[in-house]
């Protein structure tokens, strides 16, 4: 209990009070005040528990860097965000703040016995440890040690906020509104072009804000930015990330400062901005020191407390130490002296201090104590008192203290500048990486650029200790409680990369992305290996700069706007008529009409006898289709498809086979010819614009001499299909044109004419084995058609079928289904599909890897029946088939089903399998172990009913 | 997000109107029979891994619908040269 609120100075508005309770307790605040700021100006010290050893935490930095101060604010069912920086909440009546990660308060935390046992989890412990036995790591380790190291709980419930996007272009970008970054926000608007000057604090002004000298010509600044209609500057706006050609991305929040009742419309916004020039002013963070008890409440960084002090008006201790390497350090102190902050010592690791320095520190009655280095500090829940040492050695003397600062010197926040692939060189006078080379059009001003006068200082990783490393409990990293020593270990076990050791300590990998331990930890794995930092390498910055909201990543691409859905003109039908659906492909498809109570077993066997028996309808509009048009078509498809087109005559229908060049299945269908040079291609449903880019691909690339156009047309027409023996008896009295006798039309072909008054190409195809028509007409009269013949089909027993009625009619009859009984590694004759190849064709797109060793060899998997023993047993999709179900665990897999259904029309199960040399098993027993049983099958050839053929031709 | 140069359209538009289509000037053979199974594995499945210039495909899929070619540095992502499909490499 030792910070307060000064008497006077800061930024807050001391004539508004707000309230707000943290931990259940009621605090409170000024308007103005950050979270820390409040809770510190109350004397709270400790704000929460470390990740793995559940250390008391306080406040470490006034900015995002912040790794310790991690509370969870809770607006309500849905709306409670954990993982938030204490120093980055603003205050707003009624927030509720609580600390995260402790069991069960923050005072006293029961898993803190961790810290008394750290010896015993050093870097790389869980990997070492819970290896063994197999098995126990998911049921044992992994949810014990997720209960025990964690940070806030996610989230249960549905977010009720909504969230905003937008896209915005200007001339000049500048991310970060400190002194620089106002400065070439003015510049860049002076010119008249179109500027952005975003800054993820609440106020804009950066540094300036922690410095009253600075305060008028802010107000100035801000007032001619305001005054410019060229310029928009965004507040509490955060740049996430720099993509490629100054594509920056920012996530605005525009609710969270407020309460709960006064936020209107959205919480968030997420900003795209293209920008001609990007101005990083993004300022410089500074470096913590890393000794023996640096992680004890009250010990943080000399620029946050000066920040407190002046911007917020709280001093963060009545008797505080400085230890620095870094005239900052001092600067901080004199102003925070200044401010009525009571500071006792400084205490640096240089022997020479700049005389005016030293000078001003003796007028203010500061012990200073040039040479010395904390050694340790006491305390644990707050600091007491520390013990500082001349050089780091021997015993040293003690002092008083309750709070410590740490002035380790700057590192310029180069986060945008790395996104951009822009390079960094080590700069000996900041001891750290500053921006080099872009090939973007972007730089760096301000201290981020490496252009600010912090001062002369040290860069040390470590500061000399009578304690030998592997002793010590100074912390790098603070949010991942990562020790110098753990640093030590991975390099003594091997580790020589950075992001090897970064990866083995998990340095620099907390939600902070080690703003204040990357250089840290970088210096001491260079003090370890004896080498110098620029050989270790410098690990990668990735955006997000801070963490961000799932909610401003997804914006209105959620629920319903997900993604598109892609319904066909019938879907209202079915959907009025009780439709299931499943979604393929983004379309929306029944999946099956269930009748009274019926489960999807039951309207699947009623539909498939159905259209055995009768008749049924089958909206296939999602199909893809291309036209093909033009006096090389045919040859166009007949490089393309395995199959020869040339021959085929206007009025009739071919099977289609597309190869990769690669030799593998990719798509099929049914395609007609509707005259010499005019086709009517038909892809799966899911294929349409994938096989569409691949004919463009070799027509624009390949074969740009053949006159050929291709158009999508899979939304122009909509296709019902009618199967079953009555399927002539239902369209006849619709059809108009067309002789429909099965001389005049055979199976595979195609007309035009008339169908309920509107043109159609009417084609004679069946998926089902049973007599059928795919009826195509214009999408516009797709209902209208439908309805019709589904009135005509009342006459003769028709139903309604939906996509698992078509799989088991098809898979009855042995037909693939592109993508589930292939996988992108069956050829034609893998899938029994050899008859569809031009043997005689010269060649077409997949021809010549038909003869690679491989694809030719004995033992391919080839495509099979299966009829499981049990008639009544059916086998799981996926499922591994073995032929030795006897054989020791690992078993050799020969296989795997791809299709399986239980058959209404046979009473018993089927299936499809790609099994090892499968045609030459016929008649031999296969085994599929599943859990609990093995279950053996038959290979039969896929041809399941009518084989023959002689239903399709009634 | 690139901006990519379409030399069709001859404008500059966002990455998300376009698909990538890998390697660029690998000519189809007019007649695979005459390769060996060796040259047929080059041109099926062997591709150059530049650090640097790499001359690739672009289809302008949301806009003209045209593939081209590019050069674009792999290090970088910077594109040199956007050029219409059937012109000489660059």
């Amino acid at each position: 209990m030792s910070g307060f609120r000064l008497a006077d100075g800061g930024r807050v508005d001391r004539r508004s009070k707000r309230n707000f309770t943290f931990d259940g307790k009621a605090q409170w605040g000024y308007v103005g005040d950050s979270l820390a700021s409040a809770l510190l100006a109350q004397g709270q010290m400790l704000f929460g528990r470390s990740f793995k050893y559940h250390r008391p935490r306080g406040i470490l930095g006034a900015g995002v860097e912040e790794p310790n101060a991690l509370v969870t604010v809770d607006r309500g069912p849905g709306r409670v965000t954990p993982n938030l920086r204490a120093p980055s909440v603003a205050i707003y009546d009624g927030l509720i703040a609580t600390s995260q990660n402790r069991f069960p308060t923050l005072k006293t935390d029961l898993i803190a016995v961790n810290n008394m046992l750290s010896a015993f989890f050093p870097a790389g412990f869980y990997n070492k440890t819970f290896m063994w036995p197999r098995g126990a790591w998911e049921k044992v380790y992994e949810p014990i040690i997720r209960r025990l190291a964690g940070l806030g709980d996610s989230p249960t419930t549905r977010d009720p906020d909504h969230y905003d996007a937008t896209y915005a272009h200007c001339e000049t970008l500048v991310v970060g509104a400190g002194p620089a970054g106002i400065a070439a926000a003015l510049e860049a608007a002076a010119s008249g072009g179109r500027v952005f000057l975003i800054d993820e604090q609440e106020e804009i002004g950066g540094g300036a804000l922690s410095d009253p000298a600075q305060w008028a010509w802010l107000a100035e600044a801000t007032a001619k930015l305001a005054a410019m209609d060229n310029v928009t500057v965004l507040e509490r706006t955060t740049a996430i990330g720099h993509y490629h050609q100054n594509f920056v991305v920012a996530a605005q929040r525009l609710a969270d400062h407020l309460s709960l009742e006064d936020a209107e419309g959205p919480r968030e916004k997420l900003w795209r901005i293209r920008a001609g020039e990007v101005v990083l002013a993004m300022g410089a963070i500074e470096r913590p020191l890393v000794f023996e008890g640096n992680d004890v409440p009250g010990v943080m960084l000399a620029s946050a407390a000066r920040t407190f002090a002046l911007r917020y008006g709280v001093a963060v201790g009545r008797k505080i130490v400085v230890m620095a390497v870094h005239d900052s350090g001092w600067r901080d102190a004199l102003a925070l002296h200044a401010a009525g902050v009571p500071i006792a010592a400084i205490v640096d690791l240089r022997r020479e201090i700049a005389p005016e320095l030293a000078e001003a520190a003796r007028e203010a009655r500061i012990a200073c104590y040039p040479g010395y280095a904390v050694t340790s500090v006491s305390g644990s829940l707050a600091v007491k008192g520390v013990t500082i040492a001349l050089a780091g050695v021997g015993k040293g003397q003690k002092l008083d203290c309750d709070a410590v600062l740490m002035a380790g010197g700057w590192t310029p926040t180069v986060h945008l500048w790395s996104h951009a692939k822009g390079s960094l060189r080590w700069d000996d006078s900041w001891g750290a990486y500053v921006p080099d080379k872009t090939h973007e059009n972007l730089r760096c001003v301000g201290a981020c650029g490496g252009d600010w006068d912090f001062g002369n200082g040290l860069s040390v990783g470590l500061l000399p200790a009578p304690k030998p490393l592997h002793e010590s409990k100074a912390f790098v990293d603070f949010q991942n409680d990562v020790k110098a020593r753990d640093i030590g270990l991975a390099v003594q076990e091997g580790f020589r990369s950075i992001e090897h050791i970064k990866r083995y300590t998990t340095n620099g990998m907390a939600t902070d992305q080690g703003k204040t331990s990357n250089l840290n930890g970088l210096q001491i794995a260079s003090g370890v290996l004896s080498r110098p930092v620029t050989e270790i390498g410098l690990t990668t910055f990735r955006p997000p700069y801070t963490p961000q909201s799932f909610g401003a990543m997804l914006g209105h691409h959620k629920e319903a706007l997900f993604q598109p859905l892609r319904k066909t003109g019938i879907d209202d039908w079915a959907d009025a008529h009780g439709a299931v659906y499943e979604n393929v492909a983004q379309w929306r498809r029944a999946r099956y009409f269930p009748q009274g109570s019926e489960d999807m077993d039951a309207a699947v066997a009623r539909e498939c006898r159905t259209v055995r028996s009768a008749v049924g309808l089958f909206d296939a509009s999602t199909l893809g289709k291309i036209e093909v048009v033009g006096p090389d078509a045919a040859e166009f498809l007949n490089r393309m498809y395995t199959n020869p087109w040339k021959s085929l005559e206007p009025g009739r229908c071919r099977y289609g086979l597309l190869l990769g060049e690669h030799g593998f299945i990719i798509d099929d269908g049914v395609s007609a010819r509707l005259a010499p040079d005019r086709f009517h291609l038909t892809t799966t449903t899911g294929g349409a614009a994938r096989v569409l880019n691949m004919m463009e691909d070799y027509l624009q690339t390949e074969w740009s001499d053949l006159d050929v156009w291709l158009t999508s047309t899979s939304e122009q027409w909509a296709v019902i299909a009618v199967q079953g023996p009555k399927a002539r008896d239902v369209i006849a009295p619709l059809v108009e044109g067309i002789d429909l006798s099965a001389e005049a039309f055979p199976h595979m072909a195609v007309r035009e004419g008339k169908f309920c008054g509107v043109d159609t190409r009417l084609f004679r195809v069946s998926f089902t084995g049973e007599l059928g028509f795919e009826v195509n007409v214009p999408a516009q009269h797709g209902r209208m058609v439908w309805e019709a013949i589904w009135a005509e089909g009342q006459k003769h027993g028709a139903a309604a079928y939906g996509t698992e009625t078509m799989h088991v009619l098809r898979a009855e009859k042995g037909f693939i289904i592109v993508g589930q009984d292939t996988d992108g590694t069956v050829t034609p004759d893998d899938a029994g599909l050899g008859w569809a190849v031009g043997k005689k064709k010269p060649d077409f797109v997949g021809k010549r890897s038909l003869s690679r060793p491989d694809i030719v060899a004995a033992g391919r998997k080839q495509l099979v029946g299966l009829l499981t023993d049990d008639p009544q047993e059916v086998l799981e999709e996926g499922a591994q088939i073995v032929a030795d179900p006897n054989q020791p665990v690992p078993m050799k897999m020969i296989g795997h089903v791809t299709s399986s259904y239980h058959s209404a029309t046979l009473g018993r199960s089927i299936a499809m399998a790609l099994v090892a040399g499968g045609r030459d098993r016929m008649g031999e027993t296969l085994y599929i172990p599943m859990p609990g049983k093995t279950i053996s099958a038959k290979v039969v050839m896929p041809m399941f009913y009518d084989a023959e053929g002689s239903r399709l031709n009634g | 997000m690139l901006l990519i140069h379409c030399p069709y359209c001859d404008e500059a538009r966002p990455e998300v109107e376009f698909v990538y289509g890998g390697e660029a000037h690998i000519a189809r053979p007019v007649d695979p029979s005459t390769y060996s199974d060796e040259q047929w594995e080059e041109f099926l499945y062997i591709r150059n891994n530049p650090r640097g210039r790499h001359h690739e495909r672009w289809r302008h899929t949301h806009g003209c619908g045209r593939f081209f070619n590019a050069v674009r540095d792999t290090v970088t992502d910077v594109f040199e040269a956007t050029y219409k499909a059937g012109e000489t490499r660059k």
